[in-house]
């Protein structure tokens, strides 16, 4: 599957708390979350951008605070794919739980900017910067992951194969 | 094959002999937690995946802490859906206001994890418990409702950091600034997915309480789990508050780790992080003069009985400044109790002290103690992230409970013996 969209450009350390502040925890309801995902440091971000946008970051995505509610806001605003040099562990999992797709990838988040249109194919890992053309692979996704967040999260994942068929996955 | 205590602890929860960093296993969770705010969510996705029993009704304590008593009705609604699960799924380990604590204090005080144990929480300080020798880390709360029907979850085994510390304390340097010190050296992402193992003769002479606040923090370097060794210190702990057969795991000569980092704690100093980072940390006397608004005594990292005495001691027959609110928030009912019995929560109030009731309080910006517009508070707590505490204009500065004490005397950052 491909996503195309616009780039929105974070940098390192983007903990949980900045994705989505705790004041807003009283509730997980998606269009709640999604209205106020980066609520502290770009308010109304869900009607900046466009479903199926791209946002990029630096170094440890997703730090801090475990709350699920983080990927669930970034999907629920209509982010289409995170690509991030790397990610903190719990949301990395989470992101997988919730059908959120994210990418690892070093060098694409140095080479795009702000604005910039990119490409992104979720199977291959492939992201394309469609404004010079630039090409990088994301580290692979083994594919259980990848039916996971294909699948839309861990829940629908079990549905189709059964709790008892989750083996190592 | 040489083991740490967290691949050994790992390989007997996935019943194997040996595993290795990078390993992908399915482990038996002793123990699953989740509270107000993550277990809706794990609850909902239970309550999807089939409808089912729970995987074990003793083996799953669901804790009432960051939004309580409730601040709004949308958190009332979230503290009943836990609560209503709790009754209908006969969850042995729901503690009801009036009853309870913050989740990371009140496990190990409930004796509900011992030495060997596996913990899964949905949130991320369950690393906590890897002060009694067990394993703990945190997940969301998807992982959690997942877990809550079968029990077993998937983890890859960590790279294990080993820190050890040497030498002799300062006065007034306590677990808190030995683990701020290590933040500041390791950097927020300086242990990622790795196991942080804190170890060395200043480890073995700490207190329990002070393990806690170190095991907390790991997290706060991007660890999967914190762990310290379990000595007797630990084994009269559990054996006070658990009747199990504790697995006493120690980490093998000749285990495989990552790094092995050397800490000369001689001249470390009391140690501030400053906004907006655990790990933007400077000793107390680099620290410029920063005037405050609030000073917040409690949370998982520092809410400890130790911690209010500590705080007690250096508010004793003092004022807290003109213009300075102090809030002290004991870390469990047993330990506002025991505060109570022993005077320290006296002390406190003469202080000038306002005493909340147990739970998260202001640590995660919920309520008792928001920040307004460019206000600035020491907290005991562990994170100082923009907006954390508040107005996303508003500075915490993370602190030991003694720093904190003594910036409430004097109205800015300061040390006890400034006073």
């Amino acid at each position: 599957m491909k996503v195309q969209g616009t780039v929105w450009k974070f940098g390192d350390n983007v903990d949980t708390d900045l994705i989505i502040p705790a004041r807003f925890l009283n509730s997980s309801d998606r269009d709640e979350l999604a209205r106020n995902c980066f609520a502290d440091i770009r308010p109304g971000f869900m009607d900046m951008i466009s479903p199926g946008d791209i946002l990029v970051a630096g170094n440890n995505f997703g730090s801090g605070s475990s709350r699920e509610h983080a990927p669930l806001a970034i999907k629920a605003a209509g982010i289409g794919v995170v690509v991030a040099e790397n990610f903190a562990r719990i949301f990395y999992r989470n992101a997988f739980n919730v059908g959120l797709p994210i990418l690892e990838s070093k060098e694409a988040p140095q080479s795009v900017n702000e604005g910039s249109l990119v490409s992104v194919d979720l199977a291959t890992g492939e992201i394309v910067n469609m404004n010079t053309g630039q090409q990088f692979f994301a580290k692979p996704v083994p594919r259980f992951m990848r039916e996971i967040v294909d699948a839309g999260g861990l829940v629908e994942y079990v549905k189709k194969k059964g709790l008892t068929g989750r083996g190592a996955s | 094959m040489p083991m740490t205590m967290t691949e050994k602890i790992l390989a007997q929860h996935a019943s194997r002999t040996d595993v290795s960093p990078g390993d992908l296993i399915e482990v038996k969770v002793d123990l699953a937690m989740a509270n107000d705010i993550t277990a809706p969510l794990a609850i909902a996705v239970f309550n999807e995946v089939g409808n089912q029993p729970v995987f074990d009704p003793n083996r799953i304590a669901l804790i009432p802490d960051h939004f309580v008593p409730n601040k709004d009705i949308e958190s009332a609604e979230q503290a009943k859906v836990m609560r209503e699960f709790a009754v209908h799924h006969q969850i042995h380990h729901y503690y009801e206001v009036g009853q309870s604590g913050i989740e990371h204090v009140l496990l190990p005080e409930k004796g509900l994890v011992i030495p060997g144990d596996l913990v899964i929480g949905a949130d991320s300080h369950t690393c906590t418990y890897g002060a009694l020798g067990a394993f703990s880390t945190g997940v969301g709360s998807t992982d959690l409702g997942v877990i809550l029907a079968t029990g077993k979850t998937w983890l890859k085994v960590p790279p294990t950091i080993k820190i050890e510390y040497e030498g002799s304390l300062l006065p007034w340097v306590r677990g808190k600034d030995l683990i701020l010190y290590t933040l500041g050296t390791l950097g927020v992402d300086g242990a990622n997915y790795c196991a942080l193992e804190f170890s060395g003769s200043v480890i073995e002479e700490l207190p329990m309480a002070q393990r806690f606040t170190m095991t907390n923090m790991a997290i706060e370097a991007g660890a999967k789990n914190g762990i310290i060794e379990p000595d007797e210190i630990t084994l009269a702990f559990v054996a006070e508050r658990s009747h199990r057969t504790p697995l006493v795991c120690i980490s093998d000569p000749g285990a495989d780790y990552e790094k092995v980092i050397k800490i000369v704690v001689d001249t470390i100093e009391p140690q501030i992080a400053l906004p907006h980072s655990p790990a933007n940390v400077r000793p107390l006397s680099k620290v410029p003069h920063i005037s405050l608004d609030q000073v917040f005594i409690g949370s998982c990292t520092n809410g400890y009985l130790e911690d209010l005495r500590e705080a007690a001691t250096i508010l004793k027959g003092r004022k807290v400044a003109k213009g300075i609110r102090l809030i002290v928030i004991p870390g469990s009912q047993l330990i506002y109790s025991e505060a109570i019995e022993q005077g320290i929560i006296k002390t406190l109030i003469d202080a000038g002290a306002v005493i909340g009731p147990p739970c998260c309080g202001p640590c995660l910006g919920g309520h008792l103690g928001i920040l307004a517009e460019g206000e600035r508070a020491v907290s005991t707590s562990n994170r100082n992230f923009i907006g954390r505490m508040g107005h996303p204009k508003s500075e915490v500065y993370l602190a030991s409970p003694a720093i904190a004490a003594a910036s409430a005397v004097v109205g800015y950052i300061a040390g006890p013996e400034e006073l």
